[in-house]
């Protein structure tokens, strides 16, 4: 017998004052030789840019690990946490410094805005693993929209954008346990 | 950094202030077009999980993210915000009632007048220059939580129709998965705003809408100094049914 959950109410609009913080998006450690790159933009139905969006994002440490690591909101600069929280900018843009996940090459992405009664998860996949469950289930035009493209003539840059609805409407996943 | 002190949000500074029919017409634009129009899809893991599924494990916090005054947010200028001081506390457990310990729990909030600290409120209601709204605190090894604020004001949505929202306060929550990840709204018992609240009937189930309804708890305020309102919180996802026992 399960507990009914709470259920999940939108985040509105007055957020910035509690959730964004400094660093955020700089997930790899100052300098780190291996730093990459990864941003886009966020789009709504109509293509239009969404400004008041706030991405987070979990993954693997290079070395596969998954246990993370405290400090997030505090970066020392030296720690890899796992963890990011980016705001997009008045174009819907994001940009997110991280290092590149071992294992299972892909970011785990869970995308909060107004508007949304409740947040959305993705995946962000830094390349297209032979055998991945979730990729080999999706026709081939729904897959592209999880693949970040490596930026050509950009030394360790990935680009992902996440359309909302519509055309290109980006696969968002559905974890719930059920009832 | 302290709380009381936050970094400029980007969309502080880049969202233009706008009239409240202005502001009505971008709530409305949002609810149409950011909820995807495709169903979500169910990822292929197996019980027990796919090692590596990332979002089976999630972000750890720890003393290092969330100081020791950040869960009050009535210390966190010179002086004391205006308003009736509260004790907002409670539990954080997964669906078989086990809790959810060392995880963040932040809360953002408007002041006593109905007002955010926020340049996107254009309510013409006071600011309240002792008064940010914005806290964190970290559950305890028994899942508990706790936040001494005050209790917020009610505030019009600024539409033509005069809709108002309850009082409410905003909860961002972790569990130990990523994707037990909730963000909230809590609402205060016998509020007369209650039944007319838009965003908390979005929820369709009745008895899901009264789970965000708070309780006065005797207990938890400080005797001659503040009241104090439990709410108990129930994080879903897939921890909360794959567990050691089922591997």
């Amino acid at each position: 017998m399960l507990l009914p959950p709470t259920p999940s109410q939108t985040i509105g609009p007055y957020y910035g004052t509690a959730l964004p913080f400094p660093g955020g998006g700089d997930a790899a450690p100052a300098g780190h030789p291996a730093a990459v790159t990864l941003h886009g933009h966020v789009r709504d139905g109509e293509g239009a840019p969404v400004p008041d969006g706030l991405l987070e994002f979990w993954q693997a440490g290079p070395d596969g690990s998954l246990t993370g690591a405290p400090g997030s909101l505090r970066r020392d600069g030296e720690t890899f946490t796992g963890w990011a929280r980016v705001p997009t900018d008045r174009d819907g843009h994001y940009v997110l410094r991280t290092l590149l996940p071992g294992g299972a090459p892909y970011l785990a992405l869970c995308v909060h805005a107004r508007g949304l009664d409740r947040h959305l998860f993705t995946r962000v996949y830094v390349a297209e693993p032979p055998g991945d469950a979730l990729l080999a289930a999706l026709p081939a035009d729904r897959r592209a929209t999880l693949l970040a493209r490596r930026e050509a003539g950009r030394r360790n840059a990935y680009r992902f954008d996440v359309t909302l609805q519509g055309d290109g409407e980006t696969v968002f996943l559905d974890w719930s346990a059920g009832d | 950094m302290a709380l009381s002190e936050p970094a400029p949000h980007p969309a502080q500074e880049q969202i233009r202030p706008t009239d409240s029919a202005g502001a009505s017409d971008t709530a409305a634009r949002a609810v149409a077009l950011r909820a995807p129009l495709r169903p979500a899809v169910r990822v292929p893991v197996s019980v027990p999980a796919a090692p590596g599924t990332a979002e089976l494990t999630g972000p750890v916090f720890g003393t290092a993210d969330v100081g020791p005054l950040d869960h009050d947010l009535t210390r966190q200028h010179r002086g004391e915000p205006v308003g009736e001081r509260i004790v907002v506390a409670g539990r954080v457990t997964d669906r078989r009632g086990r809790p959810v310990r060392g995880q963040l729990v932040e809360l953002w909030q408007a002041n006593a007048a109905g007002r955010y600290a926020h340049p996107l409120d254009r309510h013409p209601a006071p600011l309240d220059p002792h008064f940010t709204g914005a806290g964190r605190c970290l559950t305890g090894d028994d899942g508990r939580y706790r936040f001494v604020t005050i209790r917020p004001g009610a505030y019009p949505l600024g539409g033509s129709n005069d809709a108002w929202r309850a009082a409410h306060l905003h909860f961002s929550l972790f569990g130990t998965a990523f994707t037990q990840r909730l963000v909230t709204q809590m609402y205060f018992p016998g509020d007369p705003l209650l039944p007319d609240d838009l965003i908390r009937n979005a929820v369709g189930a009745p008895a899901a809408r009264d789970r965000l309804v708070s309780a006065l708890d005797r207990t938890l305020g400080e005797p001659g100094r503040s009241l104090g309102y439990r709410w108990d919180i129930v994080l879903d996802g897939p921890a909360a049914t794959w567990t050691e026992g089922d591997r």
